[in-house]
């Protein structure tokens, strides 16, 4: 377990930088781990962290497909939002775990 | 008379209608199966079809045969679950009430839900095996198949056994080799994970089984569709793959009665405590195998182990009392390699697979993670022990529950 400094806020990380505890994220959060990503966020990016965030609070798997259908944005403009591997980099922003894929 | 209503006479319907048959006292309780037709497939012997090892008539029974005698089982066109009347509506707008309905309606490849694949290739260079059809139809192909490139592709997860396409390409490197191609094909795997499985071990083990029969895998390859013009499948980040022939591991999703019953997800997939499988919408409602929406694989192993759990939490459930039994996400699958051999992975919610022995620690006799004769025995030995134990609730030598004994981590 590593810990990493973004906006102020102390974060515990595992060794691919994703978030351990999701309480500990907030908005300039995630704007910290962009920019280190080389990524602007506008509110359609905060839209779809929401959206994250709300369905692993309720315990849902996520899945690129469900974002698809979230209302929020299509899934050829999720891959614009969050270039190379959508999934990975939202949630990584989004200040949750890894998705796991259950097999 | 309260009435026990069973949806779907698959693996698990089939497996739990046996298993009530037994406790369900006959002067109080109706049992009743419900299904669209009755055919029974035994679906792990879809996978040896397109190479010849199974025949069609190897993997086709009645359903009606292997349910208990005092079974109501009824074919229909089946129209709607409403769970709040307890009540499934068929097709022609019958009705009957149900005092406790187990869901086991299982999963559907939906090629239908990616653009390119139900063209005017369907079934002439783009296969799926998952289904009877498919899987006869690709054998066909098979016959005359004289080289190029072949690709096998995974749209999307979750997809019912999860293994089954990585040894579709370990069965295909095998049987070219025996047809002395193999120097004319090139083998292909996309895949949208990020390595040929999931689990860090067996991902290591089964990578390094790929780079040695030389199959080019693609991972983080999100299907888009593909474009026919162009022959090749695209990704939505704009990755091209060229086939000759493409096989695909279409959209799985739930059955479509779960879309308008209110007690599915948005794949229509019944949403149940992982542990107990009892619906978080409606107490009486529980679900088993595919259709449930657990967080482990879609497989034959994870609907019989969990069918011991369900079967003593539905005793509990009619006996009014708290349900106890814990579902753990135990599963176990064999992996056929090719050539006659196989490896086996056995794993949980929480445990990956590790090597070791199974069932019986330091004896086996199969080997976990280990390419083995004897596991290849142990895949063909399932089939009469599905249609003759499993389905018929005999008793099998295994644990349903998972266990580290036997392996070393």
């Amino acid at each position: 377990m590593a810990q990493k400094e973004y906006a102020g806020v102390m974060v515990e990380v595992n060794n691919e930088g994703y978030f351990e505890n999701s309480n500990q994220w907030n908005k300039e959060v995630a704007a910290a781990i962009a920019k280190e990503n080389n990524l602007e966020l506008t509110d359609k990016h905060y839209q779809v962290m929401d959206f994250l965030r709300e369905r692993v609070a309720k315990g849902e798997a996520l899945t690129i497909r469900s974002i698809g259908k979230s209302g929020i944005v299509d899934i050829k403009g999720f891959y614009e939002l969050f270039p190379g591997a959508p999934l990975k980099l939202a949630t990584k922003l989004a200040g949750l775990k890894k998705p796991l894929s259950c097999v | 008379m309260k009435r026990f209503v069973i949806l779907g006479a698959g693996t698990a319907g089939t497996m739990m209608a046996n298993k009530m048959d037994k406790y369900l006292d006959k002067s109080e309780w109706e049992i009743v199966v419900l299904d669209r037709n009755n055919t029974h497939y035994y679906q792990p012997g879809f996978l040896f079809i397109p190479f010849g090892m199974y025949k069609a008539k190897d993997v086709v029974k009645k359903k009606s045969a292997y349910l208990p005698k005092r079974v109501n089982f009824i074919v229909a066109d089946i129209g709607k679950i409403d769970a709040d009347r307890n009540t499934i509506i068929y097709g022609d707008g019958k009705e009957l009430v149900y005092d406790i309905l187990i869901v086991a309606t299982g999963t559907v490849p939906s090629p239908s839900e990616t653009p390119g694949y139900l063209g005017d290739r369907w079934y002439k260079n783009i296969f799926d095996f998952y289904t009877f059809e498919g899987a006869v139809a690709l054998s066909e192909h098979f016959e005359s198949f004289k080289g190029g490139k072949l690709v096998v592709t995974i749209t999307e997860l979750p997809y019912k056994c999860p293994i089954a396409p990585l040894e579709f390409v370990f069965l295909a490197d095998a049987f070219f080799t025996k047809k002395g191609i193999r120097d004319k094909v090139e083998l292909f795997f996309t895949t949208p994970m990020s390595g040929a499985f999931t689990k860090p071990i067996a991902t290591k083990m089964l990578g390094a089984l790929l780079e040695e029969k030389r199959i080019n895998v693609v991972t983080d390859f999100y299907v888009e569709g593909v474009d026919e013009a162009k022959n090749v499948i695209r990704s939505y980040d704009g990755r091209e793959v060229e086939f000759d022939t493409l096989v695909v591991v279409p959209v799985n999703l739930g059955d479509e009665l779960i879309a308008s019953s209110g007690l599915g997800d948005d794949m229509n997939y019944v949403v149940v405590d992982k542990e107990t499988l009892q619906s978080t919408i409606k107490p009486n409602v529980f679900a088993i195998g595919d259709a449930a929406n657990l967080p482990t694989s879609k497989a034959g192993s994870v609907a019989h182990f969990a069918s011991e759990v369900l079967f003593e939490n539905l005793k509990a459930y009619i006996a009014g009392q708290p349900l106890a039994h814990k579902f753990d996400g135990h599963a176990n699958c064999f992996i056929e390699t090719g050539f006659g051999k196989a490896t086996l992975i056995d794993f949980d919610y929480t445990h990956e697979p590790y090597p070791g022995e199974y069932p019986v620690a330091g004896i086996g006799p199969m080997t976990l993670l280990g390419v083995t004769r004897i596991n290849h025995w142990g895949k063909l030995a399932f089939k009469p022990i599905y249609w003759e134990f499993l389905l018929k609730d005999r008793k099998m030598p295994v644990s349903n529950r998972f266990s580290m004994t036997g392996k070393r981590v």
